[in-house]
């Protein structure tokens, strides 16, 4: 540890004492007459430097020292010094803070906003908190090894940098494009089991909507935004169908390729009548990115049943629905039925009884040439081995 | 004739020092069962990883193929090779019955069409499995091989149809019932299963892997057999060529090596690609 030298000492001491009402540029000059010196460490060796160029730039730069360091009077100043409380002049942020996730005690205001004496206003792109460097700041704790990980919380960080959010964000450099904080907000973060929060299911359609309003417009008409808003906390919003953290393209192969599963996880008995159909088998190989997926049919967000005469799945729009891939849809044609359930005589009779036959052909069959077939290979076998132990017998 | 014989037959040579060869299909009828055993493999594969499209196997399977697209550009070109060789066989049998007038095409020992003696014979054969019985004297035809032809009749018929309404379903849709899409998926793939999974075990092992054939019988390959193994295989047949002094006519020249060892080595590549889809088949229905 390098001591203060009695030149320096002597210097701040002439500073202070000279400078009877001085400025507050003045004051912190005599600050860092001892804390300019980058090796500065107190007694337990941790830096007590300050840069005073860079905390000169930062937001706080016009400010004196002993503004946030209160407990600091004059010079020689005490070895311990009270914790510097933002909250004096941030009040709002620290209640905002205190009733948050992380309100634990162990956040500090610099765990986010970085440096005291370098903090920078968040449309300053070397600010810790502007909308490019968020993701960052928030994932050194929310990634793979961080410290939520220690938590138990889910690494999200590597799922926002690969999501469509945050190509636009890093690749882009979009200002708008989403942010943790977009959705999260920024010192009053609460749990999404919170119903304050912004990522409470229900509060979720608004969140989304505070960007996405045209589309949030749309879900909100179809069936399950109706449901959301009658109460039914089992309706899909965004993040069911898109996911949190880790969201495509919708139109993007890899969105498509994986989007039938997520309608059934709820529409198990339609996704079970899908799969069986040729759209599905299709689109199962991987290589058919176009094969219509539920919501080619359905639509995305504004989704309303057959019943419904504006749905696309009304009988009356049909060959218009159908024909977006099949060119020459017909009427005839739409009598397809893309959920048909060859296993349920009372919705699909025909179907029900042809694909009996087919599969008591094919056992029938299968059966009786195995029998057969068994018993021939046995006896062959046995005549065989009997007529070369006669011939040998002749033989010899 | 018999004097023809060379080293090529080495092998067939071993009893009398002398095979004599008997014709048992001409060569249009072994250019069908070509044309029908190489598409009828190109459909099984390219059919099976759709009919399959969620087991381990059938992304990387159909990749290998080039990917979806060339898997059903590749599975309708077989489909309209095999059709066109089935439609010139139907075109060839109404030919032969009803301009040339030819008889025994649809009656006869000569014929496809089942017959009682080929029921006699069934259950002739089931008593000779377990010993209760001779085994029985077969014809030109053996009950399980017309068995054999009438399902792939069958079978071409209904997969064919069933496949050609998928291709253009918009069209079919005109004459056919809604539900009649749905269905025709169903039949095509059940039908094309059943189609897979009997001539990969039951006809590979009648014709080819049994005790008396084993490991493949080049007959349908070569169009002739030895005169001691159409005997065996075919008393009856032999007997009435004989009776009606009709052998010499059938005699035929022994297969060129060269020939039998393509034929072979084509045969057992077939085999080997049938037994190797029945494996994918059955670990996908039982998984």
């Amino acid at each position: 540890m390098k001591a203060v030298s009695p030149i320096t000492v002597f210097l701040a001491a002439a500073v202070v004492s000279f400078c009877t009402a001085p400025s507050a540029a003045e004051n912190s000059a005599a600050c860092l007459a001892c804390h300019g010196d980058a090796t500065l460490q107190d007694a337990s060796g941790h830096s007590i430097a300050v840069d005073g160029s860079k905390f000169h730039s930062s937001i706080h730069g016009s400010l004196d020292c002993t503004n946030c360091h209160v407990s600091i009077k004059g010079y020689p100043h005490p070895d311990k010094v009270t914790p510097v409380q933002c909250s004096t002049c941030h009040a709002d942020e620290a209640s905002g803070l205190a009733g948050s996730v992380h309100a634990d005690g162990a956040q500090q205001c610099t765990n986010c906003h970085g440096s005291a004496h370098a903090i920078y206003p968040k449309t300053d792109p070397r600010s810790t908190v502007y909308p490019l460097n968020i993701p960052r700041t928030c994932g050194s704790c929310h990634g793979k090894d961080g410290l939520a990980g220690k938590h138990g919380l889910p690494s999200v960080y590597p799922h926002y940098l690969d999501s469509i959010h945050g190509m636009a964000l890093s690749k882009e450099g979009l200002l708008v494009a989403a942010n943790c904080q977009s959705c999260h907000g920024s010192h009053h973060i609460l749990s999404h089991t919170n119903p304050e929060s912004p990522t409470y299911k229900t509060n979720i359609p608004k969140t989304c909507g505070s960007c996405h309003a045209g589309i949030t417009a749309s879900y909100k008409s179809g069936v399950h935004g109706k449901t959301l808003a009658a109460g039914n906390l089992k309706a899909p919003v965004c993040t069911d169908c898109h996911t949190a953290h880790a969201i495509v393209e919708p139109t993007e192969a890899e969105f498509r390729n994986q989007s039938t599963p997520i309608c059934g996880s709820c529409h198990k008995e339609q996704f079970f009548t899908y799969r069986d159909t040729f759209h599905s088998q299709l689109g199962a190989l991987g290589g058919y990115v176009e094969t219509a997926r539920c919501w080619d049919c359905h639509r995305a967000h504004d989704i309303l049943p057959a019943s419904d005469p504006a749905s696309t799945v009304a009988p009356r729009n049909l060959v218009k629905t159908c024909g977006r891939c099949h060119a020459d849809a017909n009427a005839s044609f739409v009598q397809y039925q893309p959920h048909a359930n060859a296993y349920n005589r009372k919705l699909s009779p025909g179907l029900y009884y042809i694909r009996l036959f087919m599969n008591l052909l094919l056992v029938s069959v299968l059966t009786f040439f195995l029998i057969h077939t068994i018993l021939w290979l046995i006896r062959s076998r046995y005549h065989q081995v009997k007529e070369n132990a006669a011939e040998g017998e002749k033989d010899a | 004739m018999p004097d023809q014989e060379n080293s090529a037959n080495g092998a067939a040579m071993e009893h009398h020092g002398q095979t004599r060869y008997i014709a048992r299909f001409t060569r249009a009828q072994r250019t069908l069962h070509a044309v029908l055993f190489s598409t009828f493999l190109g459909l099984a594969a390219t059919g099976l990883p759709l009919r399959f499209s969620e087991s381990f196997w059938a992304r990387k399977f159909a990749a290998i193929m080039g990917g979806f697209g060339a898997i059903l550009a590749f599975h309708k070109l077989c489909a309209v090779i095999l059709t066109l060789a089935f439609l010139i066989h139907v075109k060839d049998l109404f030919t032969r019955a009803f301009l040339r007038h030819e008889k025994g095409i649809f009656w006869g020992s000569g014929s496809m069409v089942a017959n009682w003696k080929d029921v006699k014979d069934l259950v002739g054969h089931f008593r000779w499995f377990v010993g209760l019985g001779p085994r029985p004297r077969f014809g030109r035809y053996a009950y399980w091989e017309k068995f054999d032809y009438w399902a792939v009749f069958w079978g071409m018929m209904v997969i064919g149809f069933s496949g050609y309404a998928m291709w253009f379903a918009p069209f079919f849709a005109h004459f056919l019932p809604g539900w009649a899409l749905n269905a025709v998926l169903v039949v095509h793939s059940e039908e094309g299963l059943l189609a897979i999974l009997f001539i990969f075990s039951i006809h590979f092992v009648n014709t080819h892997l049994r005790p008396d054939s084993f490991p493949m019988d080049m007959v349908i390959f070569t169009g002739v057999e030895s005169e001691e193994e159409f005997k065996t295989k075919r008393p009856l047949e032999y007997e009435k060529l004989v009776s009606q002094n009709k052998l010499a006519q059938r005699m035929a020249e022994p297969p060129a090596l060269w020939y039998t060892n393509f034929s072979r080595s084509v045969g057992f590549a077939a085999i080997a690609i049938g037994l190797l889809l029945l494996v994918l088949t059955l670990s996908a229905y039982f998984s």
